[in-house]
């Protein structure tokens, strides 16, 4: 039976190349797909594009595509990314200039457009957030984009085409890796369990490390071998959407069942309907099998039919963050830090009582612990934190001065202070329906 | 018994809304960790950090648990002005837990 084999090549935008290149070179790869895009890097990127219209895809597209490019010729290896973030097209001419600097005799690009959808969202009468139940219309004059999680249609139309390599913006993460799938084995479109099945492969590969005890590791009793030269994983499948994931074996890290399974129910909600646009996959009763060191098996994905609708990522500009931070040491450090957190907030009370309530946190005691055992020895050091969201620049630099203020007019021993101002680009989903949605694909193609 | 020593975990976020899975290490231990560790008993642990409901499934066949915690994340990565606002560190926190 035939099988085809798909690499890992990132889990996030600023990932590792190393590992994805070493899987390039020595995993026997089909395919490498580089999932490079979370929920708000796409609406950042749209910023950029808006100051820079040459840019808006990801920072790290060239220094990827220039040792990605000739591995992936030499070795026959597509290429599947959405790393063209808000700016496809503008990626496929950089990925053509860096092909023709190479000197690379053969090569077809695609480019995946479609998904940017803001005057559809725009024109579109009562839509509701998703996150709150809230019109959408409240955040009207705040919204600067919006963009589709596409499926795999365009990624199958591209490798129809013979596309080497294929660049999309934002695609539902599990696609990227369906769609070869899809199109190696001829499978149907509303074959939902053959869907599902390669769905849960996406799903396991989209991390790229976190499969292979990243996110995973411990000092105890979940010990990961070299996490220095941490590999990243890729999935053999078959025909009928049977395979295993693997890593390369002189990589580091442990493919183990324990890490599949944390990896299964990452960011997933019901187990039994994790929503992509392709299909509502069933993962409730997948099954690990080790099959040999760092070689596990899974089985027992199904899928159901997908919805009628895409989920729709809009950006939009919510205010700003104001931050400021400052140690102290020794005996009664987290009293005196307490006294400042106190201290900031009077003063802000006495003139900016608008920006009240701040975020008050006291790192090393209660930062990320929500309660903090009441047995718990008093920390010998603590670094105050204290945040605010606000309307303007302004009174976030408020914020951050008051804390780095306490140097010279706190209590005893403030260090370290730092400030941090950020323009808050927030998303709310919302749903379209899939036949409102034109999806082109744009080539490029070098055959001399 | 600490939680930690018979299970592991891994948090995970969409928007406002956190999930936790919880595996344990033995087979064994599955009953046990199913028992004790509820939704309520989950929503009672984060007290103040989630203020939303708590939903379980359950996949016995991997000896796991996926706890959803709705509103855990003071409105989620892209709005919050906490520190850790994915919630990466809500797994070990769940692992503190004394049964």
């Amino acid at each position: 039976m035939k099988k085809i084999r798909i690499g890992s090549g990132a889990g996030y935008a600023g990932d590792r190349l190393e590992p994805a290149l070493d899987l390039m070179q020595n995993a026997n790869l089909d395919y490498i797909c580089f999932e490079c895009l979370a929920e708000r890097t796409i609406a950042m990127a749209q910023q950029e594009k808006m100051h820079q219209p040459d840019l808006g895809y990801n920072a790290m597209f060239t220094y990827r595509m220039e040792r990605v490019l000739p591995l992936a010729m030499e070795k026959g290896v597509k290429v599947i990314t959405n790393m063209g973030a808000a700016n496809p097209e503008a990626a496929l001419q950089k990925a053509y200039e860096i092909a023709q600097k190479q000197g690379i005799k053969k090569i077809k690009i695609a480019a995946v457009l479609g998904d940017q959808v803001l005057s559809l969202v725009q024109q579109t009468p009562d839509l509701k957030i998703l996150e709150s139940g809230a019109p959408l219309e409240t955040l009207k004059e705040h919204i600067f984009s919006a963009n589709a999680y596409l499926g795999v249609a365009p990624i199958l139309a591209a490798l129809e085409a013979d596309a080497d390599i294929i660049i999309t913006g934002r695609v539902a993460d599990p696609s990227l890796f369906l769609a070869p799938m899809i199109h190696a084995f001829g499978w149907d479109l509303t074959n939902y369990d053959l869907l599902g099945k390669g769905t849960l492969v996406g799903h396991l590969l989209e991390c790229a490390g976190q499969l292979c005890g990243g996110y995973f590791a411990d000092t105890q009793k979940k010990q990961v071998p070299k996490l220095e030269h941490l590999g990243f994983p890729y999935a053999e499948i078959n025909a009928v959407g049977e395979g295993f994931v693997s890593k390369l074996e002189k990589s580091g890290g442990s493919v183990t069942t324990a890490t599949c399974t944390e990896q299964l129910l990452y960011e997933i909600h019901d187990p039994a309907a994790y929503i992509t646009p392709d299909c509502v996959a069933d993962f409730s009763a997948v099954e690990f099998s080790p099959l040999a060191n760092n070689k596990i098996a899974f089985s027992k994905a199904t899928g159901k039919a997908a919805t009628a609708f895409y989920k729709v990522s809009v950006g939009y500009k919510n205010g700003f963050i104001g931050e400021g931070q400052i140690s102290y040491a020794g005996a009664d450090c987290l009293e005196r830090a307490k006294w400042a957190a106190q201290l900031v907030q009077q003063r802000i009370q006495s003139l900016h009582p608008q920006l009240l309530p701040l975020d008050i946190d006291y790192i090393g005691w209660n930062s990320v612990t929500p309660n903090p055992k009441k047995t718990s020895a008093p920390p010998t050091e603590v670094r105050l934190r204290v945040a605010g969201k606000t309307n303007t620049r302004a009174e976030a630099q408020h914020i951050a001065n008051e804390v780095e203020a306490l140097y010279t007019n706190g209590p005893a021993g403030g260090g370290g202070a730092s400030k941090k101002l950020e323009a808050l680009v927030s998303i709310a989903s919302v749903l379209l329906p899939k036949d409102q949605i034109d999806v082109q694909l744009i080539f490029k193609e070098i055959n001399t | 018994m600490r939680l930690g020593e018979i299970a592991h975990a891994r948090s995970g976020d969409k928007g406002n809304i956190s999930n936790i899975s919880l595996i344990v290490y033995d087979s064994k231990d599955y009953a046990l960790v199913a028992a004790k560790v509820t939704p309520a008993v989950v929503k009672a642990w984060f007290a103040g950090q989630v203020k939303g409901e708590v939903i379980r499934y359950e996949l016995p066949q991997l000896g796991a648990l996926n706890f959803v915690l709705f509103e855990a994340l003071k409105g989620g990565v892209t709005c919050a002005t906490s520190l850790d606002k994915h919630g990466k560190t809500l797994s070990s926190i769940l692992l503190e837990m004394e049964i």
